[in-house]
């Protein structure tokens, strides 16, 4: 069911389809059919729905990048800016291959938190100093370099399948 | 080529000053003049990051492309000056060097 503002409704088989492909997403839509009871044309056609309207962005693989013997630095930068700047900055570092994650956030002031990786300290700071410090808007900066993970986790439709009834569309351009 | 010392720089080229890895003040130098100015308001703890990395030496002989400045700046860090000292050393260093490039271009 479509609505006026572009979204698309999820109904709990939706939800049960996509909390099967976040277990494990090289299931086959016969696996997926099987374990919730129901026809692999209709986890098909379910699939292939939510796809099209971006609700299923991608199929990828989470790589274990220590044991794939990467030796990768990972800092989150907050990078404080001038509103009128924030956007601009924010696509520009969307473009930098170093950049893994963007989000603004309003506290005291408006800021922009990035995940960054580099190879080492000194090409962090270098990819700091050269590329995001003279970005026109950008005020000031301060980086975490990230020691020692607790825990990493993707959020799951299972998480909380109530808040997501209602999912925006994605255009199909 | 003194004038080509003392050009302002498009902002890609200027000075950022950082306080340690990845830390930027909000203060950067796009010329001689506002480096010279900025190395005597700026946190010493700054300084003394930059100074210690060899960042200043760097940037005045492949940026600013004045290596005399750099050796001079490079005969100061084996001092190894700190804190307040270094901050009024580095300046004097600039000052003078700015004031001879200004005077040969007045001729």
């Amino acid at each position: 069911m479509k609505f006026k503002n572009n979204t698309i409704a999820l109904d709990a088989t939706d939800l049960r389809i996509l909390e099967a492909l976040q277990e494990n997403a090289r299931q086959t839509y016969t696996a997926i059919g099987k374990s919730l009871g129901m026809a692999h044309s209709t986890v098909y056609d379910r699939i292939k729905r939510m796809e099209r309207h971006g609700i299923i962005k991608e199929y990828t693989a989470i790589i274990d990048t220590e044991k794939a013997g990467a030796k990768n630095i990972i800092a989150i930068m907050t990078i404080f800016t001038d509103p009128k700047e924030s956007d601009k900055v924010a696509e520009k570092l969307c473009e930098a291959p170093q950049i893994l994650e963007v989000y603004t956030s309003l506290s005291e002031e408006l800021l922009i938190i990035a995940k960054v990786v580099a190879e080492n300290q000194e090409s962090l700071h270098e990819f700091i100093a050269s590329s995001v410090a003279p970005l026109p808007g950008v005020l000031r900066i301060r980086t975490s370099m990230i020691t020692k993970k607790f825990k990493e986790t993707r959020f799951s439709i299972a998480n909380n399948p109530k808040e997501l009834t209602f999912i925006k569309e994605k255009s199909n351009k | 080529m003194n004038s080509r010392i003392t050009r302002t720089l498009p902002r890609e080229k200027a000075f950022y000053f950082f306080t340690s890895i990845g830390n930027y003040t909000g203060e950067s130098a796009a010329s001689l003049k506002e480096f010279t100015d900025k190395i005597n308001e700026i946190n010493v703890k700054s300084l003394e990051f930059h100074f210690y990395r060899g960042d200043f030496e760097k940037w005045t002989a492949e940026v600013l492309e004045d290596k005399e400045l750099a050796e001079q700046i490079g005969t100061l860090r084996q001092m190894s000056p700190k804190g307040e000292n270094l901050k009024n050393e580095l300046h004097r260093i600039l000052i003078r060097r700015y004031s001879r490039l200004r005077s040969t271009l007045q001729f």
